[in-house]
């Protein structure tokens, strides 16, 4: 039967005849894409770091890294930029999403016909600058695809630190370094900025696997020292690290220090393979972390070295200076002992130029290492601060960390805004002293590390910023009070740091049992012949190296403190590294 | 019988370009006369080897991957990786991602059918419905090129959640779209289903064997068609399937026009749906978050799950040995059983002008046969 309804209904469409069509009539009228629509890539190459993070998450390979005109390698920054094969992108956003800092996003152009095969690779934000106002697929801050929190340290509460030198960082559980290691993203930025170049992607990328045998190998490569610096590294590398620009940085301090921790003999698992005696000599003065650096590796290649150390114990200012709680003695002790077992010989208690001379030393061996450190503190240049009970940072701790009874008696007040002033401010607490910090400049201007200034607060210790001591007022030779003169911050007509100036009339007094200097040191070199300290090239107290370590006389190599500005032990066991390059080098011609 | 064997039997390529599938397929048949004898279907057009490169990528990279196993209807391989990597993680999924990804897998059912409707009318010589049906596929289009940045790849479901949150205003387009399409529901009637030319088309043609079609694994509207109601979402519910108010529709008829009706009354009802969601979606995040992609480990162990995609029951084995990468994806999609299997079968006394209608009728896609 026909279905007639069916045969007519059908017509119905001839309605629409007279009606306006949806479609948009390209190329007259443009479609608006949407907000978040992903089309073309636009870079902000001010904020790119070339991390390199795009071009690892992309799964069609379409990210190349490349040079750029006028844009140059620097701390934290490779130098490099993405370049885009639009004939192989898919316009996924994976890249926008991992992006660490956030520079790079999706555009809402989408149209690009050509027959040149070049014209696809799109270097985005060099190739399309106008590109900036047509930003469309962004990066989401409630959805991230990358964790930019850290995973919490647990540390002892402020009320239970000031009882004792405990270590207040308790480390990482296995759990919590795994995550904490997760979070990295390998772009190796961190590396240009630790001093020491250590393989940081590698040690934390084998955290994450859980092979920490495997990153303690990797750590061991160029750092001998390396629970020390995963307890009280500057960590460098951390303020130069991708995840750092829109969240926290990897903990990479303490994911090194939880690799070390896991392994209570390093010589167990590093096994490390002792070269042949070469048949040279070294003579190292200092044993400090440059001075321990350089006999470790040198001991490795086969030289045969000696360590000697004015104090009983090796370790330099890691083992007089930096107070316990942060670095504790048998943690220190267990690195020593390694290298002891490798053979690096360590005679304590010998001070060069009184104990042994130094042409001795030079005579003995082919060539000499001196890493001595700044071991001399500068005086604050007041009146009244012979007093009795006015007294230096480097010295106070020295005594407090060899174990001699200090008493600072019950109001301290210690001059200086670096981690020394923090270390002696935090040690007196310890002794029950009440602690104020007199510092010349801002709360955000002091030297210091945040977290060493906020552990000081969290243990009570007062700090009156912006405040230039005048004078130390003594009784009876002692120590009574300190005058100190309240300033302001004045801009610096040359563009430097604001500098303070003294407030005419807003003068206060404190009353104090003790005055802590500690506005820096320098080195002692009067064990040095003259013959030696006329040839030796010494610019503002620091002796002048090579690339390689080597002073101004070929046989003497110089590190450390006593070197370098920066004045951290990870600059210091660089150098030592360093050195044992150059010492190779001059004795075996290698 | 006698006058058929007598006649010739020729070859005829069908393909790989034609009108019966979205993607390139070919299909050998042997006729004699305008009857298929029988009939050989050759795929390898696509080969892309999804399944093998998916074990050379790390979880994450694997997103913007299975979106491209079935270019009309990325949705629900997303949907399916993501459930099986949070099955075998124990991951959780916000509540309001759940209800976000039952609207975007319905609003893909929807798309889907109305490019069906354009392909079943086009392959039956109708062609104004796929004018109609292709623009107004564009307007979920849209809403998707809203939501998720991309207008048919969506890369916006993925293991933990979604994306991205709606955008402001979001609900009130969608609204608007659902309304827009309820309506246009009707001139689809008189243009496609009530329409006498396709109803002699489709009525009595491309029949499945009932008794044999759960056996020969066919899945979704060509086995709802037959009256047998399996629906993944209610069989085995998945985000909030469970929470919404449907019921399983099924047409007896075991043919083209059953096949159709099913389609279009799930059209309907998923505009139905998709509202259920706009209103009870709660408030919250969208995304629980996973370990950093680059150093993503999913735990060792499979997870096989499901969806009920336009095609039918779609589903994703995934296997993972601890590490970065995923051991083994394994998709399993309708368009296999349906587009080779089924069609091979029923192919045969089959008239030749049918074979692309039918094979809409099934619902063919090659490029997810090879995945
Ligand atoms: C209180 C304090 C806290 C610090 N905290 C940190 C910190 O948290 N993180 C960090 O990275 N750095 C810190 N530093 C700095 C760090 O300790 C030094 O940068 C590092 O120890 C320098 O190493 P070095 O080998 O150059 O010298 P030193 O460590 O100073 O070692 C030099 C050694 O040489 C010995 N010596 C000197 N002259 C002679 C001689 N004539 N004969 C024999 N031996 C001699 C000294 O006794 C000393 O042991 C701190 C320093 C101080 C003072
Ligand atoms: S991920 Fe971002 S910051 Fe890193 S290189 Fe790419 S665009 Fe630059
Ligand atoms: S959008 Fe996707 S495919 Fe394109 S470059 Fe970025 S990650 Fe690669």
């Amino acid at each position: 039967m026909m279905n007639i309804k069916g045969a007519l209904v059908p017509f119905s469409a001839l309605k629409f005849l007279g009606k306006k069509p949806h479609t948009v009539r390209y190329p007259i009228e443009k479609k608006d894409t949407a907000q978040r629509y992903r089309g073309f890539h636009f870079n902000d190459l001010e904020e790119c770091i070339g991390c390199g993070t795009c071009s690892t998450i992309c799964q069609n390979d379409a990210i190349d890294m490349i040079q750029l005109d006028g844009i140059e390698a620097a701390k934290g920054d490779s130098g490099l930029r993405p370049r885009v094969d639009n004939g192989r992108c898919c316009w996924c956003g994976l890249c926008v999403d991992m992006c660490p800092t956030g520079s790079l996003s999706l555009t809402d152009q989408y149209l690009h016909t050509s027959p040149d095969p070049d014209s696809y690779l799109l270097i985005p934000g060099k190739d399309n600058p106008e590109m900036k106002e047509h930003i469309s697929f962004v990066k989401s801050d409630s959805e991230p695809l990358l964790q930019f929190d850290r995973v919490p340290m647990r540390e002892l509460d402020g009320a239970e630190r000031v009882k004792s030198f405990a270590e207040v960082v308790l480390g990482y559980m296995q759990e919590e370094a795994r995550a904490e290691a997760t979070r990295c993203v390998d772009c190796a930025l961190c590396v240009t900025a630790c001093p020491d170049h250590m393989h940081i992607p590698e040690y934390i990328g084998a955290i994450a696997d859980a092979d920490d045998a495997k990153a303690l190998k990797y750590i061991y490569d160029n750092n001998p020292l390396p629970e020390m610096c995963g307890k009280v590294c500057t960590r460098q590398c951390e303020t130069v690290c991708a995840i750092g620009h829109l969240g926290e940085p990897i903990a990479i301090r303490w994911l090194k220090r939880f690799a070390t921790e896991q392994f209570p003999d390093p010589a167990a698992i590093l096994n490390p393979v002792i070269a042949e005696p070469n048949g040279k000599k070294v003579g190292i003065v200092g044993g400090g972390p440059a001075g321990l650096s350089a006999g470790y590796y040198l001991a490795l290649r086969g030289f045969e070295v000696t360590i000697y150390e004015a104090l009983p114990k090796m370790g330099g200012m890691t083992y007089a200076g930096i107070p316990k709680y942060r670095f504790p003695e048998d943690s220190l002790d267990k690195q020593i002992g390694y290298m002891e077992k490798v053979g690096v010989k360590m005679v304590n208690n010998t001070r060069v130029g009184k104990d042994i001379s130094f042409e001795t030393i030079r005579k003995e061996n082919d060539a000499v290492f001196i890493g001595i450190g700044f071991h001399i503190p500068y005086t604050l240049g007041l009146t009244g601060e012979e007093l009795e009970n006015s007294i230096q940072a480097v010295d106070f701790l020295r005594d407090v960390n060899l174990g001699k009874s200090v008493d600072v008696g019950k109001k301290v007040v210690v001059i200086g805004g670096g981690n020394v002033a923090i270390d002696a401010a935090r040690v007196s607490r310890r002794l029950g002293a009440e602690v104020t910090i007199l510092y010349r400049r801002r709360v955000q201007d002091m030297p210091a590390d945040w977290e060493e200034i906020e552990g000081a607060e969290d243990e009570g210790v007062h700090i009156v910023p912006q405040g230039i001591p005048l004078e130390v007022i003594g009784n009876n030779g002692k120590v009574k009070s300190i005058k100190y003169g309240m300033a302001e911050m004045v801009a610096d007509d040359k563009g430097g740091r604001p500098r303070p100036v003294l407030i005419e009339g807003d003068e206060h007094i404190l009353e104090v049992d003790t005055v802590i200097g500690a506005i820096g040191q320098e080195a002692d070199y009067s064990f040095l012949p003259k013959d030696v300290m006329d040839e030796l090239k010494i610019e503002r107290g620091r002796m002048v190296v090579n690339e390689l370590k080597q002073t101004s006389i070929p046989d003497i190599f110089a590190g450390g403190d006593s070197v370098n500005r920066t004045a951290d032990a990870i600059s210091a066991i660089a150098d030592g590294v360093k050195a044992v390059e150059g010492i190779t080098h001059f004795l075996l011609d290698e | 019988m006698s006058e058929i064997m007598q006649e010739k039997e020729t070859t005829l390529y069908l393909g790989p370009q034609h009108p019966g599938i979205t993607g390139n397929m070919m299909i050998e048949l042997k006729v004699t006369g305008d009857t298929v004898q029988r009939g050989t279907t050759h795929v390898g057009y696509l080969h892309r080897g999804f399944e093998k490169l998916m074990e050379e990528r790390l979880w994450m990279q694997c997103f913007p991957i299975v979106c491209r196993i079935c270019v009309p209807e990325p949705d629900p391989n997303e949907e399916n990786l993501a459930r099986a990597i949070e099955e075998i993680e124990g991951r959780e999924v916000p509540e309001r991602a759940q209800y976000i990804r039952t609207m975007v897998l319905e609003l893909s059912r929807m798309a889907t059918y109305l490019l069906w409707m354009g392909g079943q009318s086009g392959s039956a010589g109708l062609y104004t419905m796929p004018q109609w049906t292709v623009g107004d596929r564009d307007y979920i289009i849209d809403l998707f090129e809203e939501l998720t940045g991309g207008r048919v790849y969506h890369m916006y479901i993925w293991a933990g959640g979604v994306r991205r949150d709606l955008p402001d205003g979001f609900k009130d387009r969608v609204r608007k779209v659902l309304d827009y399409l309820e309506e246009r529901l009707t001139d689809y009637d008189r243009l496609l289903f009530e329409n006498a030319v396709f109803l002699k088309r489709a009525q009595g043609v491309g029949i499945i064997d009932k008794e044999k079609a759960e056996e020969w694994g066919v899945v979704g509207p060509p086995l709802r068609g037959c009256g047998i109601a399996r629906d993944v979402r209610k069989d085995e519910p998945y985000e909030v399937y469970d929470k919404l108010d449907w019921e399983v529709i099924t047409h007896e008829g075991s043919d083209v026009y059953s096949r159709a009706m099913v389609r279009r009354k799930e059209f309907e009802q998923s505009i139905s749906i998709v509202r259920q969601v706009l209103d009870k979606m709660p408030e919250g995040p969208v995304h629980n978050p996973g370990p950093n992609p680059l150093k993503w480990k999913v735990p060792a162990g499979e997870a096989y799950v499901r969806t009920e995609s336009a095609r039918g029951e779609f589903g994703y084995y995934v296997v993972s040995d601890g590490s970065l990468k995923p051991r083994r994806v394994h998709v399993r999609g309708p368009a296999y059983v349906h587009g080779v299997t089924l069609l091979e079968k029923m192919l045969k006394g089959m008239n030749i002008a049918d074979v692309s209608f039918i094979m809409n009728s099934l619902g063919t896609c090659p490029p997810e046969i090879e995945r």
